[in-house]
């Protein structure tokens, strides 16, 4: 997507990312999703007198890990600091965030595009706790309702720099960044649930000048599809407005999916001063670097390492090695199959084409596949010895998947001999075959000869047909052309 | 009857285990006199069936011989400290229905320990005050004469103790709450070191600030208080895993001679009630005659701490403050939407001072003012807690007026916050520090007729509680323990 009048956008986007934790950033209250409301909130998220935040560790932890995975300035002291403003859902009419002092300062992604990759670099990360929920719609007039479930819970504010200059830039931004979390266990990334979300900060300007014009904040993005299309349209508002010869007031925007437009939430004369100062409840975040230090012994291989690897290693192709690093779950899947014995391009298509069919099928995703990684690399492992064809292997592969089905268990290789379907490579046997197969169509070998090679086919179709398709095809293909020679 | 009022806290301790006096009949007793001197308001909330039923279980527990520190003691509470199930208010109208479903960490300690409560104590609103007078209750009453100010915030905890109507008290100090109203009132009071004690379950003013402490007749009854209610607690992150030292048996264990006792001169100005003074040199001299070195010292940036303290405290105060929206609990004042609701239950919710410290908190912490007022005050705070570092290097215990004048009368500064304020002025610059400090009486002057008490205010280096409570002790010993009057 682009822009008219020769103009580009600048991008720049602030994400929160739930933390998962089980318990919240000040109190013991549990995080999970779902529950009744106002059941998870105790007197620490309540805003209750008298009560006081102990931070989560846990929740300090994530944010050195995702600190270390951009390689950003980790704080060897970070302060709490409050948010000062009225809402009902935000019980102690302050939030605990971090101001001039976050956990993370710094550090950058890189982004896969169709054109190649692009490094966004990162502002600063820091920890603080979300509010509650307002509803204010439950059709009993004008009553509004507060759930403090959410109040409390940890997030992570992740701040780029105005870098991205497409929307396309900031989807890819998106995702890069959800598959980190995800790789790194500190976030689910479920932006269904709310526990990523995006406000994207936009203006835009004419292409080859490098000035920064009046922005505006759109709030709240609760999907990638959403972030593209907010960004898209906001821009070319602001474009017309320039064109039109207006100017373009900073204010904070919100996007309505359904009439495909941002309108505005409040100008900048309402915007709130928050009055920040340090929360004297909490003593600075003071890290050891021991701390850091172990934290980086325990980090998993990244989805970029991994993916480099993958290609260098095993010889996959950029497309293949960036879908198998997309998940933690797909890496570790597929590095699982290698283990037991897969060869690794056959894994990854095995991966990529029948596993994923059959979970479509199932209607299942890759955490609860009823085929483990450990018996598809078997699988793989009996067609690279040459027990049974990649056309047998299919068979099986449909037999494990029924077996899951029905509860029952056998192994790839138990099932082929329980059926009676290990390659046959009796030399002396397929011999015989084949020369009735020539003999049964002397026409065909006649053309064959004559230069017509696709109808070598039908000799293969014949002996597969006598074998009931267990013949080793390569053993089969030898002996036909040694026999065709000979005639 | 009077006689059993009128014990120690560690004398009705010693009878009660001694099973001479059981609790049961000391509670009832304070409960007859509670009610017998109403007019000094010292209470909010009483708590007579819960009292009886602990003193009856305290008596149980003293028969069959478990006996813990403080086992049938009734005590007074500061209406700040949450207690689970009975009314909280912090003398504030806004929490006139509040009754708290968790106990503070503080006054869990005292009932483990075995302590009864009678009650919650009389207080300025929030704490903000130097007089008690700004209760949404009424003004708690001066014992020693019911038309002065038994000093505040913790005006009900001093008048109570003061009055006989109860053993002792817990109070709260922010910048001197505990310390004055002790030194108008003739008792002790000690703050400790900030991060002695939890605040959890204390309603917050200024949390930087606020410490937990204990107003009592004798030194050796805050040793054994402090030693109950300190320590560290998981649930209060600026509490300290320092440990608790055996205050009570380090009393009497200090040699004078040679104890460096330090007189900072800008605590000796024109402000100060030369009675005072006199006071307080007199005393200082008996030291010096113990042996003790006197050294003058100078504590430089101590005029700047009123100044910066009526910047941090209110800036704190100000979002400590903003929960009470009448949403979740308090007393709600309906509007027509949500901001009308927020202004009514404020405006009517909150007392004036408690209005005037918001609005200069939100003031000093807003955009464009930050860094003039908190940065500046903050920069401050450091100073004066350099002040005091340097001064610890040549002495062992500072020694200074805990408040200006002796007791006011109700109103007299009611129209004048400043001066009022600047009534915390030798209180404060201990508290900016988050330093121990203590009152204890060093005499009574004459003011209008009336005998009224003064405090001798002890100052010791962070974690060095002991210090100021052995020369509070070694005080009582040479100069005999006093106790206010006991009206009739």
């Amino acid at each position: 997507m682009s822009l008219p009048h020769n103009y580009e956008m600048v991008i720049g986007l602030e994400v929160h990312a739930q933390v998962t934790t089980k318990s919240k950033l000040f109190s013991t209250s549990s995080t999970a999703f779902g529950a009744e409301p106002n059941t998870q909130a105790n007197e620490i998220d309540l805003g209750m007198p008298g009560m006081l935040p102990v931070l989560n560790a846990g929740a300090v932890d994530a944010g050195i890990k995702l600190g270390l995975a951009i390689d950003a300035k980790i704080n060897p002291s970070s302060v709490f600091a409050r948010k000062n403003y009225y809402y009902p859902d935000l019980p102690k009419g302050y939030q605990i965030s971090q101001f001039d002092q976050p956990i993370v300062l710094g550090g950058k992604i890189d982004i896969d595009l169709e054109s190649g990759s692009r490094t966004i670099n990162i502002t600063r990360m820091h920890l603080e706790e979300d509010a509650g929920k307002s509803i204010h719609d439950m059709g009993s007039g004008n009553v509004s309702y507060v759930d403090l479930n959410r109040a409390g819970v940890p997030l992570m504010e992740i701040v780029s720099e105005p870098e991205m200059r497409t929307p396309e830039e900031a989807g890819a931004y998106m995702k890069k960044l959800r598959t980190l979390l995800r790789f790194l266990e500190i976030c689910d990334g479920d932006m269904e649930k709310g526990n990523l979300r995006c406000d994207a900060n936009v203006s835009v300007r004419k292409i080859g000048t490098n000035v920064l014009n009046t922005r505006c904040e759109i709030k709240n993005l609760n999907s990638i599809r959403h972030v593209m299309h907010a960004i898209q349209h906001e821009a070319e508002r602001q474009v017309s407005i320039w064109e039109s010869g207006g100017t373009v007031d900073q204010e904070t925007r919100l996007w309505d999916p359904d009439l495909q437009e941002t309108r505005t939430l409040r100008s900048k004369e309402d915007a709130h001063d928050y009055r920040y100062f340090p929360c004297p409840d909490l003593l600075p975040v003071n890290l050891d670097p021991l701390r850091i230090e172990k934290i980086k012994a325990t980090m998993p291989e990244l989805p970029d390492t991994l993916k480099a690897r993958f290609m260098a290693d095993y010889g996959l192709t950029a497309y293949d090695a960036s879908l198998l690093t997309s998940e933690k779950t797909y890496a570790d899947y597929y590095q699982a199959m290698l283990k037991s014995g897969a060869e690794p391009k056959m894994a990854a298509n095995w991966m990529t084409v029948e596993l994923c069919a059959g979970l479509n099928k199932s209607g299942k995703e890759l955490e609860n596949s009823p085929i483990t990684a450990g018996a598809l690399g078997e699988l793989i492992a009996l067609i690279t010895s040459g027990k049974i064809s990649g056309k047998i292997a299919k068979q099986v592969f449909a037999i494990m998947l029924e077996n899951a089905e029905k509860g029952t268990t056998q192994t790839p290789a138990e099932i082929v001999e329980a059926q009676g379907l290990a390659q046959n490579s009796n030399e002396d046997e397929l011999r015989a075959i084949c020369v009735k197969a020539l003999a049964a169509n002397p026409d065909a070998v006649a053309k064959f000869k004559g230069g017509n090679e696709r109808i070598f086919g039908s000799f293969v179709g014949f002996v597969m047909k006598e074998t009931k398709g267990q013949a080793n095809p390569e053993l089969a293909n030898k002996l036909l052309l040694e026999l065709i020679a000979q005639a | 009857m009077s006689e059993l009022l009128q014990l120690t806290a560690t004398q009705a301790l010693a009878k009660l285990h001694a099973k001479e006096v059981s609790s049961l009949e000391l509670t009832e007793a304070h409960l007859a006199r509670i009610e017998a001197r109403k007019h000094i308001n010292a209470y909010i909330t009483l708590n007579p069936e819960g009292a009886r039923a602990a003193a009856k279980a305290a008596d149980a527990a003293i028969a069959a011989g478990n006996i813990q520190p403080l086992t049938g003691l009734p005590l007074g509470i500061k209406d700040l400290f949450c207690t689970n199930g009975i009314r909280t208010t912090a003398a504030s109208k806004f929490l006139d229905n509040f009754v708290p479903a968790y106990e503070s960490t503080v006054t869990q300690k005292l009932w483990d320990a075995g302590a009864v409560n009678l009650g919650k104590l009389n207080m300025d609103e929030f704490a903000m005050g130097g007089s008690g007078e700004n209760s949404g209750y009424g003004p708690a009453r001066n014992p020693w004469n019911d038309t002065l100010v038994p000093g505040g915030s913790s005006s009900g905890s001093a008048a109570a103790v003061a009055d006989y109507q109860c053993y002792a008290a817990t109070g709260s100090d922010t910048g001197g709450s505990i310390r004055q109203p002790a030194a108008f009132t003739g008792l002790v009071g000690i703050k400790p070191t900030y991060g002695r004690c939890s605040r959890w379950g204390m309603v917050a003013f200024a949390s930087s600030l606020d410490q937990a402490g204990v107003i009592t007749r004798s030194t050796e009854d805050a040793a054994l208080l402090m030693e109950i209610i300190s320590g560290h607690d998981p649930k209060d992150s600026t509490s300290s895993p320092q440990a608790v030292p055996a205050w009570r048996e380090s009393l009497g264990k200090l040699n004078l001679k040679g104890l460096r006792i330090g007189l900072p001169k800008e605590y000796f100005i024109d402000g100060l009630d030369p009675k005072i003074r006199t006071l307080i040199e007199a005393a200082t001299r008996q030291f010096e005659g113990e042996g003790a070195i006197i050294k003058q010292i100078s504590l430089p940036h101590t005029q700047y701490a009123p100044a910066a303290y009526y910047i941090v405290a209110p800036a704190e105060a100000a979002s400590n403050l903003a929960r009470y929206d009448g949403i979740r609990y308090g007393v709600r004042k309906e509007g027509k939407n949500l901001v009308e609701t927020y202004l009514k239950s404020r405006t009517e919710g909150f007392g004036a001072e408690v209005k005037r410290r918001i609005m200069i908190g939100n003031y000093a912490l807003s955009s464009g003012y930050y860094d003039a007022f908190y940065t500046k005050a903050m920069q401050i705070r450091t100073l004066i807690s350099r002040d005091f570092d340097k001064a610890f290097e040549e002495v062992d215990v500072i020694f200074a007026p805990t408040a200006p004048t002796a007791a006011f009368p109700i109103g007299a500064k009611s129209n004048d916050p400043v001066a009022m304020y600047l009534g915390d002025v030798f209180t404060i610059p201990t508290s900016l520090a988050g330093l121990p400090g203590m009152s204890v009486n060093v005499g009574t002057i004459e003011e209008n007729g009336t005998r009224l008490p003064v405090g001798l205010q002890l100052i010791g280096a962070r974690w060095n509680e002991t210090v100021i409570l052995q020369v509070a002790h070694a005080w009582e010993q040479m100069a005999g323990l006093t106790q206010p009057p006991f009206q009739a």
